[in-house]
């Protein structure tokens, strides 16, 4: 059987619209964001990615993520 | 607005939405200049500006009053179109906290803020200022169409911008308490941590949420001919108005920093504090402090409200040491953790999680002011591209570079949200340029405008050397140059060399 890793999955703002705010998944081992991205089916076409975070640090879509790490995923946003 | 502020000891420039701008601007009127105080100093006075006069007269009926009470008192004598600005008590008693009012387009109130711009307009004896919004020409263009033109590529930037666009409307300036605080950036329990357990309850997500479910509206424009539209009208949860222009400042200061965790209790106070004119970020920010001095518990909002209502609207020495602001009510107390650069409170983005903001706060001649060159855009929201928030390698750069943009942007008088997509769009700004152009006959290219803000900031930086601030003055507060922030354990690491590097340009 295939290694697994749990990532808590947070998700803000537009992205929570008939989702979830926070959930846990299992994914295989040297899953990255790209392959958490497609499996949770955001519409990125209406609101494409603005910021990710895995434990508060900005990541890219090919960062490799391990067992038990934080990712935050954001539509474009901001404020002031 | 432009003073020399009796907060920081330099020079303030506030900005503003409202009806006063563009009312001024039909009139013809480019500026109003108040020198001096007046000789009958035992009263108060009202400005009237017409298209042929300014009235100035004695208003004896109005001092101790509150700004809700002089909007209506200026809709009654005058109509419900004319624009005021006014403050209240606190500003009256020239209080350090003190805000300038403004009416907006659906009679509620903006705020030119930080730097106790109200005590200076106090200090002048000046109760309210009022335009007549009757007799007055449209506004005139150089090239019409030009302008029309150029407007409608400006227009189309900002709606299509997913930031101007979508998410300011959706969720307001609120919407960054959940990245902010992710980031550990989001300055909490007065600046002990970069994160909130109040971020979840607070967050604009949230407060989107009960908007939906109470009613009101989660978009809003401050002025008329706003195309963004990122305030709201916020109700209880049986419906009745609450508060509007719910900002992310006010609601970082008072959930997050001093540790209010029901939205609408912050909600409250924002109401109060818009009647009696006092400034979100200070105001949040001296609570913060006031715990640590040992005057109110963290979180006790209704204690926050009391001590506002009853303390600082009557002046009382309790209300006189919040109305003093944040620097001052360290001192009294013989406090080190407080958050301030030249004496100016903090705003809502911790400068050692989020270092190319600190480089704004301590290099801004205005003070720590989150708006003066918005690093955070960069730093967290990737807007502009990615600059490493917790690293200093470029920060310095960055923030002069948005310095010295925002400077030109603002004295255009636009919003500074026009930055998300003057960031990210490259037809954004020449468009503004081009609307410049059209409207005034000008014939200003890109590199004249940066020219412009460079000048203007060096300008300010001259006023502040003349009015006796040094480089010593541009600096964090001691704490955060020894002490770790949680939980990115950031800390303050730019040599005073390299902040002075500002500078050099």
């Amino acid at each position: 059987m295939e290694e697994m890793i749990n990532i808590t999955i947070k998700l803000f703002a537009q992205y929570r619209e008939g989702k979830f705010k926070v959930e846990k998944r299992s994914y295989i081992k040297n899953s990255t964001i790209k392959n958490v991205l497609d499996d949770i089916g955001l519409d990125l076409g209406k609101h494409p990615i603005g910021i990710l975070m895995v434990a508060g640090r900005h990541a890219e879509e090919e960062y490799v993520l391990q067992n038990e790490q934080v990712l935050a995923i954001f539509p474009k946003v901001g404020g002031g | 607005m432009g003073t020399k502020s009796p907060l920081t000891g330099g020079i303030k420039e506030s900005n503003v939405g409202g009806t006063i701008a563009g009312i001024m601007a039909k009139l013809g009127v480019k500026a109003l200049i108040i020198e001096g105080i007046p000789e009958d100093d035992s009263t108060f006075y009202h400005i009237h500006v017409t298209k042929d006069s300014v009235m100035i007269e004695a208003v004896p009926e109005l001092v101790g009053k509150n700004n809700y009470f002089v909007l209506d008192a200026m809709e009654e004598k005058y109509n419900k179109k004319v624009a005021v600005m006014t403050i209240g008590r606190p500003g009256d008693m020239k209080m350090l906290i003190s805000n300038i009012s403004v009416r907006d387009p659906k009679g509620k109130l903006r705020s030119y803020g930080r730097g106790g711009v109200g005590a200076v307009m106090g200090s002048k004896k000046i109760k309210c200022i009022t335009v007549d919004a009757e007799k007055y020409k449209e506004v005139t263009y150089a090239a019409p169409e030009k302008f029309k033109e150029a407007s409608k590529v400006f227009t189309k930037a900002l709606q299509e911008n997913p930031v101007s666009g979508e998410g300011l409307p959706s969720f307001g300036t609120n919407v960054l308490v959940n990245i902010i605080n992710e980031a550990g950036g989001l300055p909490s329990h007065n600046f002990r941590s970069g994160n909130s357990e109040n971020a979840e309850a607070i967050c604009g997500e949230t407060m989107a949420e009960n908007i939906k479910e109470r009613g009101g509206s989660t978009t809003h424009g401050c002025h008329p001919g706003c195309i963004i539209q990122c305030s709201q009208t916020y109700n209880d949860e049986a419906g009745e108005y609450l508060t509007s222009g719910f900002e992310y400042e006010m609601i970082w200061a008072f959930g997050a920093n001093f540790g209010i965790s029901d939205l609408d209790q912050i909600a409250k106070i924002d109401a109060l504090m818009d009647d009696l004119g006092v400034d979100a970020i200070e105001t949040g920010v001296t609570f913060g402090v006031a715990v640590d001095a040992g005057l109110i518990e963290f979180g006790d909002g209704k204690r926050a409200f009391e001590i506002l209502e009853k303390e600082v609207a009557n002046g009382t020495p309790l209300g006189r040491i919040i109305g003093g602001a944040a620097g001052n009510l360290g001192k009294l107390y013989g406090l080190v953790r407080v958050p301030v650069v030249k004496n100016q409170s903090i705003p809502a983005y911790e400068p050692r999680a989020i270092k190319g903001q600190g480089i704004t706060y301590v290099t801004s001649p205005m003070g720590a002011d989150h708006t003066a060159g918005y690093a955070v855009a960069t730093n967290i929201l990737n807007s502009g591209g990615h600059i490493d928030p917790l690293k200093k390698e470029g920060q310095v750069e960055l923030s002069r570079n948005l310095q010295i943009a925002s400077a030109a942007v603002d004295s255009t008088g636009m919003c500074i949200f026009v930055a998300f997509p003057a960031l990210d769009d490259p037809k954004c700004l020449p468009a503004l340029i081009d609307m410049i152009n059209a409207r005034f006959g000008t014939n200003l290219n890109e590199d004249d405008v940066t020219n412009l803000g460079k000048n203007i900031l060096k300008a300010e930086h001259e006023f502040n050397l003349k009015a006796g601030l040094t480089s010593a003055d541009d600096r964090v507060p001691e704490f955060m140059k020894y002490e770790t922030l949680p939980p990115t354990n950031a800390i303050w690491d730019f040599t005073n060399a390299e902040i002075d590097e500002f500078w050099n340009f």
